[in-house]
């Protein structure tokens, strides 16, 4: 190991995750913080002038479905949770162990476990050694899990383990092969469609067995108004849940579909515009603890395709921050939110040292300019492929500089 | 004054260069007097096919591919014959036969036909959207034969022609008026192309339009298409000017979506008895191929004063030889026709 001098982030605006951001400076020992606010350099200390712009930790992505190291840091992403839903899914320890060694050392993979061996349904597999081998909360996946007798005794497993339960909530049985929300645009554009309440249907069903189990239960994304409500009402009865989402459903709804772009194929489908709305009063009120980008990069060979036929996904890492910012521009959330949602929440449900500037926490700290205007271009992408619904759309924000542990990622 | 067409007018310009579209991909970007001008120059064709000899040589020399992924019959032979009598080579182009099979993508097999220099191709697919992608793909024009559930334009382009030539038939005493038309769509509206099609051109035309269909079949948020919804058949035909008819499309149902093909007919067949509640003149269609006894009793299609449906398919040839005709004259450099 190399060894590295303390590092000093200054004239920055530190938003450390409890409040507004305010000026301060951040000193680093290791791959540790030491010290944040009225902080003074040391002789020896590296040095990195942030320059009025925000310091904030390095965004915790929830759930992606492809490491994509480029593609991250681009985005201020320094510790991504990986789905299960990988070639072969991570339902042995050995798969979650090299998951969780891959991106090391300066993007950290939280591994997801598989809730059933292959994704499949049936069987419940080793969550204990999964979890001695990095695994940090437990799936489905993409799926949504059809049997509750299964999802029960996989929730009381992982509920006697620690280990968070994200849950797909779509009811299979509605969507069937939908690829769109039923509503004007599914009904114009003759797409096979499911009802909304596939969404609340499973919730329902979910939050029912999370109490049965005594688990902590993440839903990855909540797209629908009726979904968010029972959220929020199970929330209230104190009900040990949380729920996340990701940019699309709040800056898109169905009619982004027109014209069967299937960079707009997505999983669960987008939503009508009233349900869009309630997801943006949702991330205000605290209903939804997390924003990810759900990063699901698909080349031509799975998106080139009929709307039917092509692969649901988004490339999401780089646009995470900026699509965020928007919310903040747009006065639904202040900076402090928007540390809890990508940071904050992230990492207390994936029970890691890190999601806040605060002595002792690992370093991952991102420098942002929230202003710096770009325009996502599919053809430019740090991303392993360019599927996203923004091409094209200028957008402001992102991360100038980036720390894992201490270390600066060069880019 | 301008000499641009008003969208909502159902006059078009004289002197050509009165379609303004490269494909004739669907309804929804068509303006009235677009639908018009297409049925318009379908009479024509019309009067030539029931003529002895039925030969033009209006696309002489030119080529037509029919590209279907999806079987067909009715609607293959119909574009086939409409190819030929205007002069042109047609080639004809099955899935079972063609590259997809062996794994090559629709977008390379668009590129592929395009490298052949076809003037026109003519395309169903089974997936919603399909022609769209291909029509981006290629130069030439690209005719919808029908795409997943979404659109097939030449149908209800067809069914108008039939419903034109009927309204101005002796044996209608109703006016020449789309506008004053009373329809009922009834069938699988779910999984219907030509349900789509023709609830976009009816109501563009401003016909009343009822669609009619068990729960199941029926989607969600009909009515922001103008439509009355009705799941009680008898109310819906209730004095309507023409009762549309659709097949049952099982190979579309992922499961099951009605409980049999007996009570099927019991709630929702067109027979002798319901028929009575239509308007005393109704006009019955069908796109086929029909389930006789099932969505239509053998005794109402085969009705020879009040069934269009072999009609229907005489309109088929002539107004797919108007959208072949009209949709190749800019390349043909037809006078008047500028380009795009």
């Amino acid at each position: 190991m190399i060894p590295r001098e303390p590092l000093i982030i200054t004239g920055g605006k530190l938003l450390t995750g409890s409040g507004a951001p305010s000026a301060g400076s951040i000193r680093c020992e290791g791959d540790r913080i030491v010290a944040a606010g009225e902080v003074e350099a040391q002789p020896g200390d590296r040095t990195h002038d942030a320059r009025g712009k925000i310091v904030m930790p390095g965004i915790i992505d929830l759930g992606v479905f492809e490491i994509d190291k480029p593609a991250f840091h681009f985005g201020g992403i320094t510790r991504a949770a990986l789905m299960p839903d990988q070639n072969p899914p991570l339902d042995y320890p050995a798969r979650v162990r090299f998951a969780a060694s891959y991106g090391k050392p300066d993007l950290w993979v939280h591994p997801i476990a598989a809730a059933t061996r292959g994704l499949a349904g049936s069987e419940l597999p080793e969550l204990g050694l999964m979890q001695e081998a990095g695994a940090r909360a437990v799936s489905s996946g993409r799926q949504w899990l059809g049997d509750s007798g299964i999802m029960l005794r996989m929730m009381q497993y992982a509920a006697m383990l620690g280990l968070p339960v994200i849950s797909h909530a779509e009811d299979a049985g509605l969507t069937g092969g939908a690829v769109a929300t039923a509503g004007e645009m599914a009904t114009r554009l003759g797409l096979p469609s499911a009802p909304a309440e596939a969404e609340s249907l499973a919730i329902m069903r979910d939050i029912a067995l999370a109490e049965m189990a005594g688990a902590h239960l993440h839903i990855r994304q909540v797209t629908t108004a009726a979904g968010l409500d029972l959220v929020r009402a199970a929330k209230a009865r104190g009900v040990r849940l949380t729920c996340g989402v990701t940019p699309a459903y709040f800056m898109l709804s169905d009619i982004a579909t027109a014209g069967f772009l299937t960079f707009t194929r997505l999983s669960p489908p987008l939503r009508s515009e009233a349900d869009r709305l309630a997801v943006r009063i949702a991330l205000a009120d605290g209903t939804i603890d997390t924003i990810a980008s759900g990063h699901d990069p698909r080349g031509p060979e799975d998106k080139r395709l009929p709307f039917v036929d092509a692969a649901p996904g988004m490339a999401g890492a780089e646009t995470l921050l900026p699509l965020t910012l928007s919310l903040v521009r747009d006065g639904v959330i202040d900076m402090a939110r928007m540390c809890e949602l990508l940071c904050v929440n992230p990492a207390r449900i994936l029970g890691v040292e890190a999601g806040r500037l605060e002595a002792g926490l690992e370093a991952d700290i991102a420098v942002i300019d929230p202003d710096r205007p770009w325009i996502v271009d599919s053809d430019r992408m740090e991303a392993q492929a360019g599927n996203t619904p923004f091409d094209k759309q200028p957008v402001q924000g992102r991360a100038i500089a980036l720390f894992k542990g201490g270390q600066k990622i060069e880019g | 004054m301008s000499d641009a067409p008003n969208p909502s007018s159902t006059r078009y310009p004289a002197g050509g260069d009165a379609f303004p579209h490269k494909d004739l991909i669907g309804i929804a970007p068509l303006a009235p007097w677009e639908i018009h001008y297409l049925l318009d120059e379908a009479e024509q064709w019309v009067a030539l096919n029931r003529q002895p000899a039925k030969h033009a040589d209006a696309l002489a020399g030119l080529t037509i591919i029919n590209a279907f992924f999806e079987n067909s019959t009715r609607t293959l032979l119909s574009f086939e014959i409409a190819g030929k009598r205007l002069g042109a080579d047609v080639v004809n182009m099955h899935a079972a036969q063609s590259s997809v099979k062996k794994g090559e993508t629709l977008i390379d097999t668009a590129t592929t036909l395009n490298a052949m220099r076809a003037d026109a191709i003519v395309i169903r697919h089974s997936s919603s959207g399909a022609v769209q992608l291909i029509a981006d793909k290629v130069d030439c024009p690209v005719l919808n034969a029908g795409d997943g559930q979404h659109e097939h334009p030449t149908q209800a382009l067809l069914d108008a022609l039939t419903m034109r030539f009927w309204l101005r038939s002796d044996s209608c005493p109703l006016s020449d008026e789309f506008a004053k038309l009373k329809i009922a769509i009834c069938g699988d509206i779910m999984h219907s192309r030509v349900a789509r099609s023709n609830i976009l051109l009816l109501t563009t035309l401003g016909a009343e339009v009822r669609v009619c269909a068990p729960p199941a079949l029926m989607p969600a948020a009909i009515e922001h298409m103008k439509v009355t919804p009705f799941s009680d058949f008898n109310a819906a035909i209730d004095g309507v000017d023409v009762v549309m008819m659709l097949r049952l499309q099982n190979e579309r149902m992922a499961g099951p979506f009605i409980p049999s093909a007996r009570e099927y007919r019991h709630l929702f067949g067109l027979t002798p008895e319901r028929l009575k509640r239509a308007a005393p003149h109704a006009l019955v269609m069908h796109p086929g191929p029909m389930n006789r006894g099932v969505e239509i009793d053998s005794s109402v299609a085969d009705m020879l004063e009040r069934s269009a449906i072999t009609r229907q398919v005489e309109m088929g040839v002539a107004l797919r030889m108007a959208c072949l005709d009209v949709v190749t004259r800019r390349a043909r450099g037809v006078e008047g026709w500028n380009s795009l």
